[in-house]
């Protein structure tokens, strides 16, 4: 540490108090060392220009305060929120979340739909984009020529540049039609049978909202695989191919199964950004709260139901209960990141440093 | 010394209170609510501007549910809606507000059918079943009924409505209510309503993109969005049993039709008007106006504002795709501008 550097030359009764590394051995700056002659020309410099220990300690308070700050933003959030949904509270209750309702003229509301929306788009947008991501991260650490490893992650984190207003565009313009015309009949013709796919198809509903989260949610999957993948030791590779593995069984058991914990983490952070996410959807999902079986069907997420109606909400109950709707996806998008974070930093805490 | 500026501007404006009534100090008036008449308003407002120099009037079109809450709160000096208010709105309402009609705004079914390319005739109750769901195909006899000749084909009819909450849904749904018992019973009106069957899209392009390029769709539009996209839309029965294709001509002759038997609040709607020229899905938008102001100066400009709309800025209306107020209509808020104080 640099401060105990600077200490050896002291005097042995000297202490030094403790201060962080970047001011070393500034606790006596006004008094010169007892026994030593003139501090060096540097910390003459550095007192000079105000008292070191003043202008330390403030620095550390204002650093904490903007830590606190954002610990203050969300509990501030929370509680606007809890406050401001307390109409929709006191008439329905808890309820709430499992009636299946929305009628802004009859002042009937209930969250159901729109959560079943919400998850339901995301986990089969997580079924679709799993396996893709995942397949990706493999490719780009294991199997891919060291050329095109740059390429192929620089148009991956493309994908996530992406604003999600241009992502619903393309999923009206070019999305659609092909889902109404191509895609969906010949669902409907091979997997018909399972009842996934029945009732008129209009090119909008669940499914085409669930390809679309895949898509945007693919590049945090795959780039958050690849680095975990990259933490995982040499040694463990080269230990399972000296055991005799092929390829394919030194990726699964050397690296994969070294990951797992990690990768779930990341799973967890993309199903974090499906839940939220509100403009593409709502441009593609049909915005028609019901809950159904079919994947052609329309539905609604609690995001799009928010953006949509919020501005012209009249109405204290009608607006309350849209509130109480943003309450809901904060939970839920809370609890998802918290998993996701406590994963990630169960699995990186314990990798060596320098892996590739 | 920012500072120094500050007061030393702020004395200036004082100080020019001397000059005529037209070009008084500066003053800055705030108002917010409908998005459906902001191009006309923030015309108007511009050339009010150019005219009396020192007067500035900022409109944010934030929706007609922003405006209403936040003139009843007093945040602002006046707001604007598309739906009259509510009588709970008005006795929980902060400030006594007085509505003031500005122009018309129409809206008008817009269809994509494989093979027509006609104007249809639409009667009022074949569009509420299309919206229950009750008629399902396109070659229902109710439609063969009002268009012979036309062929229709035999694919199921998807409903498009606005997912967001919007005047334009009011007007629709006003308009469905009083011609459907059925409608009114199950759905209502209002601006955000429970669609029973159908998918919704934002905003008007959203309906207008969606029907065009999803072969057998319906949907509903502003006039003058389907005016300026040159889509095709149908004609609507009235009344008085006469298939009206939508025009700001016709849309004024349906308030014309209303002025009759028009409240002092003007808080009416003329939706099915009769009269054989008048337009059924018609509707006026409104200003809300603070009845008493602290701020006389403010209620001033305002109703020299509102004197300038109606001798300059209702002939400019019909340029830009909206209808004028009737002059039955122009005369009676004259009267009622004199009661702002």
């Amino acid at each position: 540490m640099p401060s105990s550097r600077m200490t050896t030359e002291r005097e042995p009764g000297y202490s030094i108090p403790d201060q962080p590394s970047f001011a070393p051995g500034v606790a006596s700056a006004d008094e010169p060392p007892s026994g030593d002659s003139a501090p060096s020309l540097i910390r003459d410099y550095l007192s000079k220009r105000g008292s070191g220990r003043i202008a330390d300690r403030s620095f550390a308070g204002v650093m904490l305060v903007c830590a606190c700050s954002i610990f203050a933003i969300v509990a501030f959030i929370f509680w606007i929120l809890v406050l401001r949904s307390n109409l929709s509270l006191a008439e329905f209750g808890w309820k709430f979340f499992t009636r299946s309702a929305w009628d802004p003229v009859a002042g009937d509301f209930g969250a159901l739909p729109f959560i079943f929306g919400t998850l339901a788009t995301s986990l089969l947008a997580l079924l679709m984009a799993v396996p893709l991501a995942l397949g990706v991260a493999i490719f780009v650490t294991e199997l891919c020529p060291k050329v095109l490893r740059a390429p192929i992650s620089f148009l991956t984190e493309l994908l996530a540049a992406i604003p999600s207003v241009v992502y619903g565009l393309w999923g009206v313009f070019v999305l659609v039609p092909l889902m109404r015309d191509v895609i969906g009949p010949f669902l409907s013709k091979t997997l018909g049978w399972t009842g996934f796919f029945e009732g008129p198809n209009f090119g909008v509903g669940l499914f085409t909202a669930s390809i679309i989260l895949s898509i945007m949610i693919l590049p945090i999957i795959s780039s958050l695989t690849r680095d975990i993948m990259l933490a995982v030791p040499n040694s463990q590779r080269e230990g399972v191919l000296a055991l005799g593995a092929t390829r394919w069984e030194m990726i699964r058991v050397g690296v994969l199964r070294n990951s797992r914990i990690g990768i779930v983490g990341a799973i967890m952070l993309g199903l974090g950004r499906a839940l939220g996410e509100t403009m593409a959807v709502t441009m593609v999902i049909g915005n028609h709260p019901n809950i159904s079986k079919s994947l052609f069907a329309p539905a609604n997420t609690l995001a799009s139901v928010i953006a949509g109606e919020f501005s012209e909400a009249t109405g204290d109950l009608y607006l309350s209960a849209l509130i109480e709707i943003g309450l809901a996806l904060f939970l839920v998008t809370i609890v998802v990141n918290a998993i996701a974070r406590l994963m990630v930093w169960a699995v990186t805490r314990g990798a060596p440093v320098g892996a590739a | 010394m920012l500072l120094a500026f500050c007061v030393t501007g702020c004395k200036q404006s004082a100080n020019t209170t001397a000059t005529p009534a037209s070009q008084s100090s500066t003053q800055n008036l705030n108002g917010a609510g409908a998005t459906f008449p902001y191009p006309v308003y923030s015309k108007w407002f511009s050339e009010y501007a150019s005219a009396h120099p020192g007067i500035h009037i900022n409109y944010q079109s934030i929706g007609s549910g922003g405006g209403i809450r936040q003139v009843t709160e007093g945040t602002i000096d006046f707001g604007a809606s598309d739906g009259p208010m509510t009588d709970q709105q008005i006795a929980e309402s902060k400030v006594a507000v007085m509505h003031i009609p500005t122009v018309l705004g129409a809206v008008v079914p817009v269809y994509n059918i494989p093979g027509v390319t006609g104007n249809l005739n639409l009667a009022p109750d074949v569009i509420a079943d299309i919206y229950l769901g009750k008629i399902k195909k396109w070659d229902d006899p109710r439609l063969a009924k009002d268009n012979p000749g036309v062929k229709f084909p035999s694919t199921a009819i998807l409903p498009v409505y606005r997912s967001d909450g919007s005047g334009t849904t009011y007007i629709f749904t006003d308009f469905l209510s009083k011609i459907s018992p059925d409608w009114a019973k199950k759905v209502g009106k209002s601006t955000s309503v429970k669609w029973p069957v159908g998918i919704g899209q934002k905003g008007n392009e959203g309906v207008a993109g969606m029907v065009r390029q999803s072969p057998s769709s319906f949907g509903y539009v502003e006039l003058i969005y389907a005016l300026q996209n040159k889509m095709t839309y149908g004609a609507v029965r009235n009344a008085s049993g006469k298939f009206v294709l939508a025009t700001t001509d016709g849309v004024t002759a349906a308030a014309a039709a209303a002025a009759a038997t028009m409240p002092a609040d003007y808080r009416v709607s003329i939706t099915n008007a009769s009269g054989d020229a008048s337009y059924p899905i018609s509707s006026f938008t409104w200003f809300l106006i603070p009845t008493h102001s602290q701020n006389t100066a403010k209620t001033e400009t305002l109703k020299n504002f509102l004197t300038w709309m109606l001798d300059h800025g209702e002939s400019e209306a019909s340029s830009m795709g909206y209808a004028p107020l009737p002059t039955q209509v122009q005369a009676m808020v004259r009267k009622s501008i004199a009661d702002l104080h």
